[in-house]
């Protein structure tokens, strides 16, 4: 069993409710830095943990929150990202829905260290009932004494707010978010100035993931050298993987980082192998924006080595034959999976989420959406996937944010892994938009 | 969106009144914007849309143009800017879900209310709405009616759910 840091508690009966968390040791962490420490002693630890950002871009926590400006007489605000839109992710909804007062307990450390008084939890529309049990839970922590005026005495105030999304993939962009949190439309902001700067209301911001301020009171109760103690080099801890797919045992697992690939895929303990009968053909490792990877690169390096879940493995070799593990959703393709088709599935997601401000994003998601259409749909010419490299790549870093790069990551690797199957499509229309065909030629492997 | 030359007008019950008053007073002062999102979830949840009328009127509350109202509810998806049927089903398009089967448990709901995307039966029973990833992909395919999810739907499993909706 891998260490549990996040998910140790989830299955007692009733952690959901305060007292049941409590007498697990809940709110320890709270009592603990704010009656015993400095909030600069409690970044201090959260630096000391290297914990890197949950939410995709895997930031550093510690180094991010000593970014925050400190000008005299403007409030500061901690937002807590739970906007969870990303395709193939669904863990923030796990940990919310379950342990509610994981996520409190985290915001409140996490806002003393920081010095805010009032911050927010943003959280997508569609999971209005985790909203509402995350507000049962700060109403219990407040009756408590955890939140609210003076909290344990100690002159600190504290107010969490949980603020519902409208449905709109962009928020979960640190900047749109801020603008909708100000009742905008999510149209992300230009940076610099960045929220460490200017964010919500114009004063110094931080933004963090769901997960990544959930890390907060186990640093606390432990240290932060017992957080760096776990996990693989600069991938420090644990991470939540939400898995998908064609596997036997979809779900969230909580895996110290460094577990090989294959172990997490074929493992009773999480993934439980290929659903029967059938093998393993492809592997999103990190949510649907990272480089989709063959079956051979997802399970090892371009050297042979084993391929482990981290940070720098997972990336290794670059664009030409890594990924990135992302926010961790984890979407498995047996081969019965067409690529092709979900490519395109994934193209529609992009140009439907596009907020429109820059016209490389705007207008290339849809080219790319129509030309994924007609391949798909037996109309495609072979042109048409040196076209798909030629429009990801002009949209690739010309835009505001980086739902552009995310647009054209996975076309991009779909057609450098597997461009035989586009290939097919497009010279087998009527054999390819036969209900459930699928190339089965040789799968490409590097 | 529909424009309407009727005289309607709507208000909040007090419940919802309150309700809405006490978000608002949630943000800092002079940010009251702020409470826009929630305001026409409340709305929503109150009138089965945001009508043009409901949105001048949480213009209003807010001391807000109504065009900053308009211009926010038709950027994100949860806002139905048209009536729509008494259940709202959104049905998640999204590729982990099509793993599971998704498209085709999708293309069976369509066949039974006899509806495509956007549309509502005759009825006014049911509204079928396509959506993006529901944050649910491992217990796919999966749609959403109002707070609740269903999940690990099949074609058997939507008959039983569409048939008890229907009673
Ligand atoms: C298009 C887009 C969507 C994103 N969606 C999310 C999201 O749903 N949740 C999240 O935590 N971060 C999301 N991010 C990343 C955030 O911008 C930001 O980096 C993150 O919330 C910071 O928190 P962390 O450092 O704790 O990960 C998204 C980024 C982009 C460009
Ligand atoms: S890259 Fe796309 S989503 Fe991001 S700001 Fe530009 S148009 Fe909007
Ligand atoms: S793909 Fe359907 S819930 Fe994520």
């Amino acid at each position: 069993m891998g260490k549990k840091i996040l998910t140790e508690h989830i299955d007692v009966p009733g952690i959901e409710t305060f007292d049941v968390y409590r007498k697990q040791g809940g709110y320890t962490a709270v009592e603990k830095a704010i009656k015993t420490m400095t909030p600069e002693a409690v970044v201090e630890e959260v630096k000391k943990a290297g914990v890197r950002g949950r939410g995709g871009a895997g930031f550093p926590m510690g180094m991010k929150w000593s970014f925050l400006a400190k000008p005299e007489g403007v409030p500061r605000y901690l937002v807590c990202n739970a906007d969870e839109s990303e395709p193939g992710t669904f863990k923030d909804h796990y940990l919310m829905k379950n342990i509610p007062h994981l996520l409190i307990e985290g915001m409140i450390v996490s806002s003393f260290a920081l010095g805010a008084n009032t911050s927010f939890i943003y959280v997508r529309g569609e999971l209005m009932y985790v909203i509402k049990i995350l507000e049962k839970a700060i109403a219990e922590a407040k009756a408590a004494g955890f939140l609210g005026k003076n909290i344990l005495g100690s002159g600190y105030d504290l107010e969490l707010v949980v603020q519902p999304g409208g449905g709109a993939y962009i928020c979960g962009e640190e900047t749109a978010l801020l603008e909708s949190l100000e009742g905008k439309r999510g149209n992300p902001r230009n940076k610099p100035p960045f929220p460490a700067v200017k964010g919500l209301y114009q004063s110094p911001t931080v933004v963090n993931n769901v997960e990544s301020i959930a890390t907060t009171p186990w640093i606390m109760n432990n240290g932060g050298d017992a957080y760096a103690a776990i996990g693989i080099g600069r991938s420090t801890g644990t991470k939540l993987i939400s898995a998908s797919g064609h596997i036997k045992k979809p779900g969230v697992y909580e895996i110290e980082l460094g577990v090989p690939v294959e172990e997490f895929i074929y493992s009773d303990e999480w993934c439980g192998g290929i659903r029967d009968g059938h093998h393993l053909k492809a592997l999103v490792a990190g949510g649907s924006s990272v480089p989709i990877l063959p079956a051979g690169l997802a399970l090892k390096l371009a050297n042979g080595e084993p391929r482990l879940m981290s940070y720098e493995s997972l990336s290794e070799g670059g664009f030409q034959t890594g990924t990135m593990l992302g926010s961790g959703g984890f979407i498995v393709f047996d081969e019965t999976a067409c690529i092709v088709r979900n490519t395109w599935n994934f193209s529609r997601f992009y140009h439907h989420e596009s907020c429109g401000q820059c016209s490389p994003c705007r207008e290339g998601t849809g080219w790319m959406e129509k030309v994924l259409h007609r391949i798909e749909h037996g109309h495609g010419s072979l042109h048409d996937i040196d076209l798909l490299v030629d429009v990801a790549r002009k949209i690739e870093g010309n835009t505001i944010c980086p739902l552009g790069d995310a647009a054209a990551w996975p076309v991009a690797s779909a057609i450098r892994h597997f461009r035989e199957e586009f290939e097919w499509h497009i010279t087998n229309p009527f054999e390819a938009t036969q209900p459930g065909a699928v190339f089965r030629g040789e799968m490409a492997l590097a | 969106m529909t424009t309407t030359n009727t005289t309607r007008t709507v208000e909040f019950t007090p419940e919802r009144l309150a309700q809405a008053k006490a978000v608002i007073a949630q943000y800092p002062a002079g940010k009251q914007k702020s409470a826009l999102l929630p305001l026409l979830h409340i709305l929503q949840e109150q009138e089965g849309w945001t009508s043009p009328e409901g949105m001048d009127y949480v213009a209003d509350m807010l001391d807000i143009q109504p065009i900053e109202v308009y211009e926010v509810a038709s950027f994100y998806t949860m806002y139905h800017l048209e009536p729509v049927g008494k259940h709202v089903i959104e049905y998640c398009r999204t590729g982990p879900c099509c793993l599971m089967g998704g498209e085709e448990v999708y293309a069976h709901l369509k066949q039974k209310l006899g509806v495509e995307a956007g549309q509502t039966t005759a009825d006014g029973l049911f509204t079928v709405k396509e959506v993006e990833c529901l944050a649910a992909c491992g217990m796919g395919p999966v749609f959403q009616i109002r707070e609740k999810y269903y999940m690990h739907l099949t074609n058997e499993r939507v008959d039983e759910i569409i048939d008890e909706l229907s009673k």
